[in-house]
């Protein structure tokens, strides 16, 4: 199962240079990045290639942050691609909390990145409809 | 030109033997209380021996957490049979202040803000409308009676929805309002809004009190309503508003001598200051049958203004509060105190010990907004989460403050730590 690190962060100028700051100084890449605002705060979600690494590093210097479970599957970057999957989770009534996606222009393929409640069930449908489920290190090797 | 004459002005030499008289019928009221017969005991105090304005000095001061140790009734000198009424102070739950009152005293308490309003020259003709909390706060119910005594109409109509009080005000020309200088700040913008001349209303006069307010904002809310506007001081413990009170002149606030022995103390030492020094006010009330308290620290900040008023009573007045002497902040009206907010976020694990208080003035009303910092161990990286949080702090504040506050969550560190002596509070309110 893959992970994400959410990090909290004020609605201010530098917040997000402060954890790539902390995150280039480990030697820690980034896959994706996304905010999710809501005012004077909000979350800074980050896929990364040690995300257990990362996420220590950033709490080691006083920053509000933890590892997510998250589903990733991969896609085909084509019209419909995202909807085949979407539809398989309308059909079974599972709810996606916040999600979001990258294109791998090489493969011709994309990757959809989700958090939902129940992970296993939604993990398991997915595969039974032929999605290919990535971990950690596959997201990485993409 | 008086409501009371005799008492009005009467010659300083006959006010002070009155006090004293009242003075010694306090203390002996209040020694047969628990409290005091303890106090007393104590420090071996023989009240029959306090005859001077000089030997009150000897007499501890009482203070709010005194008041509070002896809740419900430790300075109750009657049965409850004999009580009529209660209030309690704002602000608070739990162990609150509780005051109650003899029907004399319900009386008495009319009579003094009866008193004051006529001296502003307010006569039974006048209409009030009272727009000040009613209930276990002392502002509503306090004018309420002392109106009616000097035999005016009142709209009771307590604080907010403001449309319903301009309606009041067209449909019933009331000549006097009672009224928080901010919320009367916010109402004359509703009223323009509507497309009302305030001045086309014929109010007259307007009573402001329960939170402090400055020379210009008073002058500012004459031109904007049209009107006179008169201050007016009172705490709970001492009976609620008319403790102090503008006349025509409006100069400093009259004492009620007759109702109180007013002190100037240093509130670092507690030495007495003299008349016309800036210090913080002590009362004792003497004249009060179910709770007579003594040597109240109010942790107002102001001076006694020696000099006679041209109005001609012969009462003294102290100048318009400069602040307190302790941490208390006043928020539209209600008394809050840092602690109180502290104790709240320090209960909640989500969050840090660290907190700023923020006052503000959105629109003429008062807003509290809160600073505190996410406890990074237990950060679960949900935003939703968050939301839920925050909405679970305000309302915790809101069912102990009363206000409703604004909460942001901070970065953790992003706040002064709280040792040492952090400034917590900033007020950043222009009135």
């Amino acid at each position: 199962m893959p992970h994400q690190v959410s990090v909290f962060a004020e609605n201010k100028p530098g917040k997000i240079s402060r954890v790539t700051e902390i995150l280039s100084r480990n030697s820690i890449n980034i896959r994706a990045i996304t905010i999710s605002d809501s005012g004077d705060y909000g979350i800074i979600k980050l896929l990364l290639d040690k995300p257990a690494q990362g996420n220590e590093c950033l709490k080691s210097e006083g920053i509000a942050s933890t590892l997510k479970d998250i589903v990733a599957i991969k896609i085909d970057d084509s019209p419909g691609g995202l909807h085949k999957a979407a539809s398989i989770l309308a059909s079974n009534s599972i709810n996606v909390e916040d999600a979001y996606g990258f294109t791998i222009r090489e493969k011709n393929q994309a990757v959809f990145v989700f958090q939902v409640e129940d992970i296993p069930l939604t993990e398991k449908l997915l595969k039974n409809a032929g999605f290919e489920l990535l971990s950690d290190s596959e997201l990485y090797l993409l | 030109m008086y409501y009371n004459n005799e008492i009005e002005t009467m010659p300083r030499a006959d006010i002070e033997k009155l006090q004293m008289t009242r003075l010694k019928k306090a203390l002996h009221a209040a020694a047969s209380t628990p409290y005091y017969s303890k106090i007393y005991g104590e420090a071996g105090i023989d009240v029959s021996k306090i005859t001077t304005f000089d030997h009150m000095q000897q007499l501890p001061f009482t203070t709010k957490n005194d008041l509070r140790m002896s809740y419900p009734t430790g300075m109750v000198t009657v049965p409850l049979s004999e009580t009529v009424r209660m209030h309690a102070s704002s602000g608070t739950t739990g162990k609150s202040t509780v005051i109650f009152y003899t029907r004399r005293d319900i009386e008495q308490w009319a009579e003094q803000v009866a008193r004051a309003m006529y001296s502003t020259g307010a006569r039974k003709e006048d209409i009030l409308q009272n727009m000040m909390g009613y209930g276990l706060f002392t502002g509503g119910l306090g004018l309420h009676y002392g109106a009616e005594k000097l035999g005016c109409l009142v709209i009771p109509s307590a604080a907010g929805n403001s449309l319903r009080q301009i309606q009041l005000m067209q449909d019933f020309h009331p000549t006097i309002i009672h009224i928080t200088p901010s919320y009367a700040l916010h109402l004359v913008e509703v009223i323009k809004e509507q497309g009302i001349d305030p001045h086309s209303l014929g109010i007259k006069k307007a009573y402001f009190g329960a939170e402090p307010y400055s020379d210009a904002t008073r002058e500012k809310l004459e031109q904007l309503w049209g009107v006179k506007a008169y201050n007016c001081y009172g705490l709970s413990e001492m009976n609620g508003p008319g403790v102090a009170f503008e006349c025509a002149q409006q100069a400093g606030m009259h004492i009620a001598e007759d109702y109180y022995i007013a002190e100037i103390i240093d509130p670092e030492t507690g030495q007495r200051l003299p008349d016309g020094t800036e210090g913080e006010l002590v009362l004792t009330h003497i004249n009060r049958e179910a709770m007579p308290i003594i040597r109240y620290r109010t942790r107002d900040l102001t001076r006694i203004i020696p000099e006679t008023c041209g109005c001609g009573k012969t009462h003294r007045r102290i100048e318009r509060i400069k602040g307190r002497s302790d941490d208390m902040i006043i928020v539209g009206g209600v008394n809050v105190f840092p602690s109180q907010i502290e104790a709240v976020i320090m209960n909640i694990p989500e969050v840090g010990n660290n907190y700023q208080i923020i006052l503000e003035r959105e629109e003429g009303l008062d807003r509290i907004h809160i600073k505190v910092e996410l406890y990074s161990k237990l950060f679960k990286g949900d935003l939703k989460a968050l939301q839920k949080l925050n909405k679970e702090i305000v309302e915790k504040l809101r069912a102990l403050i009363i206000v409703t506050p604004r909460i942001e969550f901070m970065e953790p560190g992003s706040l002064p730590p709280s040792e040492g002596k952090a400034k917590r509070v900033f007020d950043n309110r222009v009135i």
